[in-house]
């Protein structure tokens, strides 16, 4: 699977109108999943996970930043997102199952909040854009 | 088996009300046919696919969203026993059809996004989980006659 030109543009501009809410969203998208998935739990016992959590709310906008990162590098995920990568391969070890969970809440999110902007192509495009940053999280596993 | 409770079965019908089943179907199918390419493949006597726009403007596609969505109904009318409900369907899908049930989830999400999309902050999380469980329910349901 490869961003094409029209996929990275879609994404950039899109993310382009998210007007600062970046880290919000990322927080909506955590507590969407935790409730609609709640094995996704698992990976954070030590966080109060109810509604409202001021520790969602933080990690939900380190989640933003580091899309808006990836957005700002399209070229270069693997490079951009290098760190991160190492984190999740050796200290999270999340399993890969949970990254296609969170980027469907982060999609469910997004299209909530800007449904004009959210056309079906514009879709496809962050569907794309989420799966490759999902492949550069895991792509250090093994 | 799904086990919805009271408040999510009210979730769930509480909103279905207020679905345009003819319209919501026919984006739910569109998108399917948009993000995820290859599930054109069943696809092939609908005509032009050629691109979202395509895709989306497309009557076939439109027809065969609202009896999709129509079938839908059935499941929320039958909450407690979908197994039964859709056996019809299921066989359907695998032995004639031949559709993998994988897909199944996938068209069970965008509906989930297309929903989200409509009705913006009336699809609170709770709602949400609501509508993963019963889709997840509706899948499940539509690959059980598979062998």
């Amino acid at each position: 699977m490869v961003l094409s030109a029209t996929d990275k543009a879609n994404v950039k501009t899109f993310w382009g109108k998210l007007g600062g809410h970046g880290g919000e969203y990322g927080g909506e998208a955590l507590d969407r999943m935790f409730q609609a998935h709640p094995t996704t739990k698992t990976y954070f016992p030590h966080f109060d996970l109810n509604p409202g959590s001021a520790q969602v709310k933080g990690h939900g906008k380190k989640v933003a930043d580091a899309l808006t990162t990836a957005v700002n590098n399209l070229d270069d995920v693997p490079g951009a997102l290098s760190a991160l990568s190492d984190l999740h391969a050796h200290k999270l070890r999340v399993d890969p199952v949970n990254f296609k969970l969170l980027s469907h809440c982060l999609l469910v999110t997004l299209a909530l909040h800007h449904p004009a902007d959210f056309t079906p192509a514009v879709h496809a495009s962050l569907d794309k854009f989420l799966a490759t940053v999902a492949t550069v999280l895991t792509s250090k596993y093994r | 088996m799904v086990h919805l409770t009271a408040e999510e079965k009210a979730a769930i019908t509480g909103l279905w009300a207020k679905v345009n089943v003819e319209e919501t179907g026919g984006e739910a199918l569109g998108r399917l046919l948009v993000v995820y390419p290859w599930t054109q493949r069943f696809f092939d006597t609908f005509g032009n696919l050629s691109s979202p726009s395509a895709i989306m403007g497309n009557p076939k596609v439109k027809a065969h969203g609202k009896k999709v969505l129509t079938s839908f109904e059935d499941a929320i009318k039958n909450m407690d026993n979908l197994k039964d409900t859709f056996a019809k369907l299921s066989e359907l899908h695998c032995d004639k059809l031949h559709v993998d049930p994988e897909n199944f989830r996938l068209l069970g999400n965008v509906m989930v996004i297309v929903l989200a999309s409509h009705f913006g902050k009336d699809f609170t999380p709770q709602v949400q989980a609501a509508w993963q469980k019963l889709v997840s329910g509706v899948a499940t349901a539509l690959s059980h006659k598979y062998h």
